[in-house]
């Protein structure tokens, strides 16, 4: 059993919230400033899922500041979880599922720090950890389901069962996951941080309401007008944001849904690195691609002439 | 890897026996790999009206040949979706009872249909750390029917998991129902040999018919643990020009079928 009743302290959650400033004021700061927010030891709940509207420029920044003992929580960890393993940032990952996808195989850096016992790795099933941010983003404590039941995963966190006051059937009782950071990539929001996401919505507002504090990056900042337009697309509301940064191509080579395609001959080349080197592969990558370049700007031009153009037209023609 | 029948690799040949296990105008939740070509090659041919509900919160969608999607997470995936709900609201879908079958890829499984993909010899600190469950769990907990797609080999087929990441009938008999799934469970594994169902009573793996060329014999010897069989096992008809061809035209390049 690994989930502390922090995690699932609802009342501690709701007086935390009741005690900060549900601003509707400007919310824009830098990418610096966003990242400076992330205490070590905090739980980070990553918005997007696996290789898609990942927040990728926030987890490079946040990495820059060579963090410690953050938690991580994705339901589908693409390798910013090895990233966080080998730069010695991480304590522990939740998820419930980690890989970059079948052509790229099982994970060599999961597997080096999983099966040495560097790095543990809480597992809850997808609708289980969904579930989680749920029932934080709800205020409660927990929510019923009967997902994972008779499953080995129920001892894995220290899962709970209930009986139904109603119908006397037994409930797999999920326990919310009240994370203190929540990482989020949208397309656009106005500059008081209300955001609209295109496409999948992915867990983005479940964490975003579960989060004790959010950091949002947008592909777009639009005037509030535009917003006020078509409230409908809004799926954040901006009092529930800290801090909002504006970043074009914050998830890239990752997709966003609309913008850009993702870049599988990245991923390919990044795992490649693994592949010959092992760890020292992500060590190296991250030198070239996290440490070394000093702007977003610097880190886009790092990708061959013509790439992003190309992304951007493959990510118009699927969503045509 | 190859099969009994020439030119048919083992993800063309599950993808084939896969899309007959579906009928039109029903609900399919369903895993990137073999279980996605098989459901999109039954929508390219008796199931027209067949809805497909991606984990990545996607419903209705229609592939583009050529572009089939490598993750259920991903703009392929959502291709001309009819619906975006979110992951957590289309795993939910499933719990409702919407989802008339839940198909998902191989893995480690035992004789109760029970799947590993979380670790092999010990959890805390195994041998060999597999991805996990991603939304496999879920599907086979939640979806009305669910139906496995694997290769069959003697490493996958073992007589009991070292962890359920996945539950099929659990530990046999009414098992599955007493930890509270009380609905669904696993009714068919679609095989590179043959087909399997659960015997009723002790819901262990039965064969039901072997593909072409292959004897029972041999489905044995790639199955250690005691295999029920029924008493009449059936062979399935071969893989036809025209299903191989339509998978050929979804996957021009071989990137999913092999």
């Amino acid at each position: 059993m690994t989930i502390a009743p922090a995690e699932y302290d609802f009342r501690a959650a709701r007086r935390q919230l009741e005690a900060k400033p549900k601003s509707a004021g400007e919310k824009l700061v830098s990418l610096a400033d966003a990242a400076a927010r992330v205490p070590d030891g905090a739980t980070l709940a990553i918005g997007g899922i696996l290789y898609s509207r990942t927040p990728l420029a926030l987890l490079r920044e946040i990495l820059r500041r060579r963090p410690k003992g953050l938690t991580l929580a994705r339901n589908l960890m693409c390798y910013e979880g090895e990233w966080y393993m080998v730069a010695g940032a991480a304590k522990k990952l939740v998820t419930a599922w980690m890989g970059i996808g079948l052509p790229w195989g099982l994970s060599r850096i999961m597997r080096e720090y999983v099966e040495s016992g560097r790095v543990p790795i809480e597992e809850w099933s997808h609708l289980g950890l969904g579930l989680r941010f749920r029932a934080a983003a709800m205020g409660l404590p927990f929510l019923p389901t009967m997902t994972m039941l008779g499953s080995d995963l129920m001892g894995v966190g220290g899962s709970k069962t209930i009986a139904c006051p109603y119908t006397g059937e037994t409930l797999h009782a999920v326990p919310a996951l009240f994370p203190d950071v929540g990482l989020l990539h949208v397309q656009r929001a106005d500059r008081f941080g209300n955001c609209q996401i295109d496409g999948y919505p992915h867990m983005d507002a479940d964490i975003a309401f579960a989060s004790q504090t959010v950091l949002v990056t947008a592909e777009e900042i639009v005037p509030e007008e535009e917003i006020r337009r078509r409230p409908d697309r809004t799926v954040i509301p901006g009092f529930a944001v800290d801090a909002l940064v504006h970043v074009p191509w914050g998830s890239y080579p990752h997709e966003c849904y609309g913008l850009y395609d993702s870049e599988p001959g990245h991923f390919g080349e990044y795992v490649a690195g693994i592949q010959a080197q092992g760890a020292e592969g992500v060590a190296r990558y991250l030198e070239r691609y996290v440490y070394a370049p000093p702007t977003h700007g610097d880190y886009l031009a790092l990708f061959p002439e013509g790439m992003r153009e190309a992304a951007a037209e493959r990510g118009k023609e699927l969503c045509s | 890897m190859s099969t009994g029948f020439e030119g048919v690799s083992s993800n063309e040949l599950l993808a084939v026996m896969g899309a007959r296990e579906l009928a039109d105008n029903q609900t399919v939740f369903t895993g990137v790999g073999a279980p996605m070509m098989a459901s999109v090659l039954a929508q390219r041919l008796h199931a027209p009206r067949l809805t497909m509900v991606i984990e990545g919160g996607i419903v209705g969608p229609m592939w583009r040949p050529g572009w089939l999607p490598i993750s259920t997470n991903e703009m392929r995936a959502a291709y001309h979706a009819q619906m975006l709900p979110g992951i957590t609201d289309a795993f939910l879908l499933a719990q409702r009872g919407f989802l008339d079958v839940g198909f998902i890829g191989g893995a480690q499984i035992d004789q109760w249909g029970n799947l590993n993909t979380s670790a092999i010899g010990g959890y805390d600190r195994p041998k060999v750390r597999l991805p996990g469950s991603g939304g496999a769990n879920d599907i086979i907990s939640l979806c009305r029917a669910v139906i496995i797609l694997t290769v069959h080999e003697k490493r996958r087929f073992i007589p009991k998991v070292d962890f359920i990441t996945s539950p099929g009938h659990v530990a046999g008999g009414d098992s599955r129902a007493r930890s509270g799934l009380l609905f669904g469970g696993v009714r068919r594994v679609v095989t590179t040999l043959g087909l399997f169902d659960f015997e009723p009573e002790s819901r262990r793996m039965r064969l039901e018919a072997v593909h072409p060329g292959v004897t029972v014999e041999q489905v044995r010897d790639h199955t250690p643990f005691d295999l029920l069989t029924v008493e009449r096992v059936a062979t399935t008809q071969p893989p036809t020009a025209n299903e191989l061809g339509i998978l050929r035209s979804l996957d021009p390049e071989r990137q999913f079928i092999g």
